[in-house]
């Protein structure tokens, strides 16, 4: 994924207008593009040829549905560690060993250590905590999200 | 919640992202051998159970100089905490937003939300304003960036953990 800036000019009004109305929802019709250009002005065919754009230039990292593991019966939890300096690369590598652990970031707090958990079931999610816990010695808290408040983000027109 | 193994195809076929062509439903027909009609009912059937959360377009906060990112937490008031949550959740400079559980005594906050801007100095502004929005309701709050990327792996079904 593309981590630096575009160049200022690299998106129009348009673009910017795609991106957010997009974030939210896209019609499921036979013919979508056409439908949804309609309603920002654009032909379905420059709509096309603008999104496929967006995502060539790394403005967009992803076009299309949004899947919920959980409602698949998956399972996901944020952890974190209060990892000691002089064990963090140890401790890392032992996290970072089990399959189970999708994301791992280091942050700048007493809990240095957030990894997320990604399970297929939601026991399993326990157990690939609890077995860290053995493996470090170190207490690893546990954060599920309860609640998923709209997730949106805007850019200026 | 289950669902079928011609819906995980679905799923598989889509997960990567929708075709970019006029007809992108009638597309993924053709890829799995089903028509237009059997999937776009299928994708209406999942976005109705949530299984699909939204189809929809993910703006790479990187490229549109949002290159500063905090994850704010906020200790809030748990008679309060939804209704507000909302309302952070819908401030235009924040992506994600979620209620957690309290691991007390080590950790006090059971709001998390991410705030973005073009650096750090944008981003404890953001944070102040949503402070204030909070009000007398959150009794404590924190901020966490990230400094390292240690892993980053697997399919990214749905927007973060």
């Amino acid at each position: 994924m593309r981590r630096a800036p575009l160049p200022a000019d690299s998106l129009d009004a348009a673009d910017r207008a795609i991106l957010n109305a997009f974030q939210a929802g896209f019609p499921v019709v036979s013919r979508p593009f056409a439908e949804a250009g309609a309603a920002l002005g654009l032909s379905e065919d420059e709509l096309v040829t603008r999104i496929a754009r967006l995502r060539e230039v790394g403005a967009v990292t992803r076009f299309g549905p949004f899947f919920d593991a959980e409602a698949m019966g998956g399972a996901f939890c944020l952890c974190a560690m209060e990892v000691p300096a002089d064990r963090f690369d140890t401790v890392v590598t032992l996290v970072n060993a089990l399959p189970e652990v999708a994301h791992n970031y280091e942050r700048a707090h007493r809990l240095n250590l957030w990894f997320v958990l990604a399970t297929e079931r939601p026991e399993a999610i326990d157990s690939a905590a609890d077995r860290i816990e053995r493996e470090t010695g170190l207490k690893v808290l546990r954060f599920p999200k309860e609640r998923e408040f709209f997730i949106g983000f805007r850019v200026a027109v | 919640m289950t669902i079928d193994a011609t819906d995980r195809r679905i799923v598989a076929a889509t997960s990567g992202g929708l075709p970019l062509v006029p007809e992108p439903f009638a597309e993924v027909a053709r890829w799995l051998a089903l028509t237009e009609d059997e999937v776009m009912a299928r994708i209406r059937a999942m976005q109705a159970t949530g299984v699909i959360r939204r189809i929809a377009l993910a703006p790479n906060h990187y490229a549109l100089g949002l290159v500063a990112n905090g994850m704010s937490v906020w200790d809030v008031h748990d008679m309060q905490v939804d209704a507000l949550g909302a309302k952070v959740g819908a401030l235009d400079f924040v992506s994600h937003c979620y209620r957690r559980p309290r691991a007390l005594p080590d950790w006090p906050y059971n709001l998390f939300a991410m705030l973005h801007g073009q650096d750090r100095d944008e981003v404890a502004a953001k944070r102040e304003q949503v402070a204030a929005l909070l009000g007398p309701a959150c009794r404590g709050h924190d901020i966490l960036y990230s400094t390292r990327i240690l892993k980053k792996t697997g399919l990214r079904l749905s927007g973060e953990g």
